[in-house]
């Protein structure tokens, strides 16, 4: 079980975004994808579940190539893959508990009972205990993070994709954020892909770290290999010096 | 130079919008036989589509009955027997301005709606979000809308229409001493049931273009706040014009 993007090439219009990207995550691994702002991690991650389709290359979930699935197939797929949002994405018109039961839903057989002990159980996981009945709106930016992972939770993936789980966070919901997301591959074994500016936080939660740049994998390796590098894009962008950025340009 | 390229890209983005809109008539057509997504929500958008457009079509019809049994009092007085004011309020309400007038609001009203939305919703990420969570957008969001507009616009023209009828009727006895006779013989006297027939299939096809119209606009949506806007303007805009055109299209072919 692993995903594997192979030599995926993306262009919107006249931009070129993704121009051999490669990267393999192997089961049970925790991988942070790293980059500036624009550099094509959200469309990376975003082929992974078929939201985004390649212009070249391909791409390979539990060995199933995403491009060649039929629409079934593909849904059948998703069920498998749990998928953060940026913003999380929450469903305005639903309660909380609407929100994160929407999986759980499309499960055959699923009793209301069930699907109602599951959100519940999901909630707890992310300390939303009792959330259930409030809307979107009513909660903070934190919180709706910790709802859109409960959501990705629910159906128990095998896969969880987190796309900047900690922008825009105070330093100490970061931290829950990044101890949730360890919690995640600990307790639930999870395979996990995150997209990532927060260097503190791919630190603290890595197997490996991959840094994407001009389209490519610049540097792949462990946070230490990362830490020690003499690249100077690489340095640049963890230490935050564009000095070391500008010497490369 | 410019021009011709001009020219040409908006030929290409024409042609890209039809490509489009084809791939999302056969997407949404497949999603027909997902009613475990649509069916949930089918109720609530007939409610949302229909009885919430009620006030709206039934204030524009009550008022254009009345102006079209004042007109044609004006038009006929000295020159053609009154009762034909019956005649005239009837058939223009059932054949035309009840179908067309509610078309036109409906597409402000929902079309702008359901772009808005749903537009929202793709700037937000939600329809990518339900996507990943094994939803088919076409069955989840446009299924049960255009379904809701081909049930509920029939019955909203078809309420609207009698209205107009009853408010010239009531002008004719109010503002113009007509009998209630007079105005009832001038109304059967053109009146045939195959009227009514081709308001319902008239607004049948706009409950379905305005719908789809502001499904196809709100999924295309790009751009925050700003893209949200110019999907609703565009829904509005392009739902107008089919209205009118289905509506020659319709008295060239059915009359």
């Amino acid at each position: 079980m692993s995903v594997r993007l192979h030599d995926i090439h993306k262009a919107f219009g006249n931009k070129d975004v993704l121009t051999g990207f490669s990267i393999e995550v192997h089961e049970g691994e925790t991988v942070s994808i790293i980059g500036a702002s624009g550099a094509g991690k959200s469309v990376a991650l975003k082929h992974i579940v078929g939201l985004i389709r390649p212009d070249r290359g391909e791409v390979w979930v539990d060995g199933e190539n995403v491009g060649r699935l039929s629409q079934e197939e593909l849904f059948a797929l998703r069920r498998d893959v749990g998928y953060v949002f940026q913003f999380a994405a929450l469903f305005d018109s639903m309660t909380i508990g609407e929100n994160v039961g929407m999986g759980l839903r499309r499960i055959p057989d699923m009793s209301s009972r069930a699907i109602a002990d599951r959100v519940g159980e999901c909630l707890s996981l992310v300390d939303l205990e009792g959330f259930e009945s409030r809307y979107p709106a009513e909660i903070s930016g934190g919180q709706r993070k910790r709802v859109g992972l409960a959501r990705a939770i629910a159906t128990k993936p095998k896969y969880l994709l987190y796309d900047e789980p900690t922008t825009g966070l105070d330093p100490v919901t970061t931290a829950v954020i990044g101890a949730l997301i360890a919690r995640m591959r600990k307790e639930l074994g999870v395979t996990g892909i995150v997209i990532t500016h927060d260097m503190g936080s791919a630190f603290q939660i890595s197997d490996r770290i991959a840094m994407l740049y001009d389209g490519s994998v610049r540097m792949e390796g462990t946070p230490e290999e990362v830490r020690s590098t003499d690249d100077p894009v690489v340095r640049g962008f963890v230490e935050g010096r564009p000095d070391l950025l500008e010497d490369v340009s | 130079m410019g021009s011709v390229q001009a020219v040409g890209g908006v030929v290409l983005s024409a042609v890209g919008s039809v490509g489009r809109a084809g791939y999302m008539a056969v997407g949404a057509a497949r999603a027909v036989r997902k009613g475990s997504i649509w069916g949930p929500h089918l109720l609530g958008q007939m409610a949302r589509i229909g009885v919430d457009s009620l006030p709206i079509a039934l204030f524009i019809s009550a008022f254009t009955g009345i102006v079209l049994a004042l007109q044609a009092s004006y038009t006929f007085t000295g020159a053609i027997p009154l009762y034909f004011v019956g005649s005239l309020v009837g058939k223009t309400m059932i054949l035309e301005l009840g179908p067309v007038l509610t078309g036109l609001a409906l597409a402000g009203r929902v079309g702008a709606n359901i772009a808005a939305e749903i537009g929202t919703m793709k700037v937000t990420e939600q329809v990518d979000a339900l996507e990943t969570l094994a939803y088919d957008p076409n069955a989840y969001l446009i299924v049960p809308r255009v379904i809701a507009g081909a049930v509920m616009f029939p019955a909203v023209v078809l309420l609207a229409s009698a209205l107009g009828v009853v408010a010239g009727w009531a002008t004719a006895q109010i503002l113009l001493d007509m009998s209630s006779q007079a105005f009832l013989k001038g109304l059967r006297l053109f009146f045939e049931s195959w009227d009514v027939w081709f308001a319902v299939i008239k607004s049948v096809t706009f409950g379905v273009t305005v719908t789809s119209v502001g499904c196809f606009f709100g999924l295309h949506t790009s751009g925050g706040a700003q893209g949200v806007g110019r999907s609703t303007t565009q829904s509005v805009v392009v739902s107008s014009m089919i209205i009118l055109v289905l509506d020659a299209f319709w008295a060239a072919v059915l009359l």
